[in-house]
């Protein structure tokens, strides 16, 4: 294979992180902008959506494509469930206190990993994927599978997107980002609005999940590489950007799937990690937040 | 109408009203006057439910309002701009306006009626709110909480910063809401505006009614202005 192809190979192989990220960081984002809530515990939900999508394709069984598709749509929802239930029995009791509120989700991501250690247990568990067939390209094959994960999570986003500029209850939450209290004066229900964006943002992390369970198997840790990256991803995207936050997917989505590639996964975190330091000095407002005092 | 007895509130510890007893009857502009500091916001924030009450009683037409959650204020037909403004500044003017249409599920009519009243704002829909001029935004301000088709309007001093002519078009709107039976309570420091404009005039210091005048036994020298607010 000459390294026009391998490069293409490498690209695409990228692309799926770089899907997968999106989405989980636009789920962090989300929380971030509206809230204020930095939720260490995001990482936990895409962790338990990988958890329930096991179950749930185990529990229903029949063809593959029919188990996968219930749990692409069951997983979400009762990961957003539990999402809503912690922000009303925690983080809504802290009245959303940012310092309070780290520690808190901190907590929750130590619930949920353990709570996943007593009922899933230690072991990593493949899903198996809705379709097996490779598209045959002049070089190589590729995986189907993989090419519809960014496509599936490419029509996700464009969802949130028409989903927060198109309809009510996107306006709704977007005054509520805005100023919670003259949203109030105006009859909106924060706390209801609050519940309702950690769910989808927790939401958002377990599609992620479901998407990359066939191809990376679930196991009870696995939050803490989509945290990491999640986090820069919202950094440098700027704070609360959503448009930031995904161009920024995009960018070390695809970079940390070529240098994993060609190099090595560890230089690929070290170069990221720098590149956030390097965004905190040089514009700590994110590449596309804008400037704000 | 709304009727505030005996009403406490303060921030967390900090007390800010004392014992306030106040009315606002249907058809009339109640002025409110006082210094810097006197809990004039901190009154208005009350009745939204933004600041809680810590004793004493605010209700309209027999409707306990503060016994309720803030968000289902409004809802009873309270209408609010703030001090300052505080608009949705990211949004834009059509979707200030959407917010508050939606909160009593008022219709193309309202949105109309407001818009005749600003056409300015008309011309702009869908500019951000943040880019307005400061007399574009406090039009948007009122505009967006007449959206609530209210019963009772306040105004957080709406002339804070504008020149004369925008002065004279918000004093148009407020005379105007009158004459369709709102009752409107509005914060507001000029005695010259306060005399054009109020039915009864309240004067307020360390959070609770010094002196309430009718309009007719005020003059710009009567000594309340000297006394409560030092012009
Ligand atoms: N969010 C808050 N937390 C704590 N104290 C507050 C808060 N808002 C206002 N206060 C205090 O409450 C008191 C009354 O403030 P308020 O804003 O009601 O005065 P005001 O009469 O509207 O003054 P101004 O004419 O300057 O607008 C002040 O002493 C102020 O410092
Ligand atoms: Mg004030």
């Amino acid at each position: 294979m000459g390294f026009g192809p391998f490069l293409l190979l490498a690209l695409m192989e990228s692309a799926v992180t770089a899907a997968t990220l999106a989405l989980t960081a636009v789920g962090l984002s989300l929380v971030f902008g509206v809230m204020r809530v930095v939720n260490v515990a995001h990482g936990e939900f895409f962790m338990l959506g990988a958890v329930a999508a096991w179950f749930i394709t185990n529990f229903i069984g029949g063809p593959p494509w029919f188990a996968f598709l219930m749990a692409l749509a069951l997983a979400p929802l009762a990961v957003a469930a539990i999402a809503a239930l912690a922000d009303r029995l925690i983080l809504k009791r802290l009245d959303y206190e940012p310092e309070a509120t780290i520690v808190a989700t901190i907590g929750l991501l130590y619930i949920f990993q353990q709570a996943a250690l007593s009922f899933y247990g230690p072991q990593a568990m493949p899903v198996e994927p809705p379709f097996n067939f490779r598209i045959q390209l002049p070089w190589f094959g590729y995986s189907a599978y993989k090419l519809s994960v960014i496509l599936l999570a490419a029509l996700v986003l464009i969802g949130v997107w028409l989903f927060l500029t198109r309809s009510k209850a996107g306006l709704v939450m977007r005054a509520t980002q805005v100023d919670r209290e003259t949203a109030q004066a105006f009859g909106i229900d924060t706390d209801r609005v609050y519940a309702a964006v950690f769910a989808l943002g927790a939401g958002l992390a377990a599609i992620a999940a479901v998407l990359i369970v066939p191809i990376a198997q679930a196991h009870y840790l696995m939050g803490h590489d989509p945290l990491l990256l999640a986090f820069i991803t919202v950094i440098v995207g700027g704070l609360g950007s959503l448009r930031g936050t995904v161009i920024a997917a995009i960018l070390i989505g695809l970079s940390d799937g070529l240098i994993a590639f060609f190099w090595s996964p560890t230089l690929a975190k070290i170069l990221a990690t720098l590149l956030v330091a390097m965004v905190l000095v040089f514009r700590p407002q994110g590449l596309f937040g804008a400037r704000t005092t | 109408m709304l009727r505030i007895d005996g009403l406490s509130a303060g921030y967390g510890p900090v007390g800010v009203l004392h014992d306030l007893t106040l009315e606002a009857r249907a058809a009339q502009i109640t002025c409110i006057m006082g210094r810097n500091g006197a809990g004039k916001s901190t009154l208005m924030k009350c009745i939204m439910g933004l600041v809680p009450a810590s004793r004493g009683s605010i209700t309209l037409d027999g409707v306990a309002l503060h016994s309720l959650p803030a968000h289902r204020v409004p809802g009873h037909g309270v209408a609010y701009v703030p001090q300052g403004r505080r608009l949705f500044g990211p949004l834009t003017v059509a979707e200030n306006l959407q917010i508050g249409l939606m909160t009593r599920n008022m219709g193309d009519e309202t949105r109309d009626r407001v818009l005749d009243l600003f056409p300015r704002l008309r011309e702009r829909l869908d500019q951000v709110a943040a880019t307005l001029s400061g007399g574009e935004q406090q039009m948007l301000a009122i505009g967006r909480a007449l959206c609530l088709e209210p019963k009772v309007l306040l105004l957080d001093e709406p002339t804070e910063g504008l020149q004369p002519s925008m002065i004279a078009l918000i004093r148009d709107v407020v005379l105007r809401l009158k004459e369709t039976g709102v009752a409107t309570i509005l914060v507001e420091q000029r005695p010259d505006a306060v005399l054009q404009l109020a039915d009864r005039v309240v004067f307020m210091a360390n959070g609770t009614v010094a002196d309430c005048s009718e309009r007719a036994d005020l003059s710009p020298d009567a000594p309340q202005f000297m006394a409560y607010v030092g012009v």
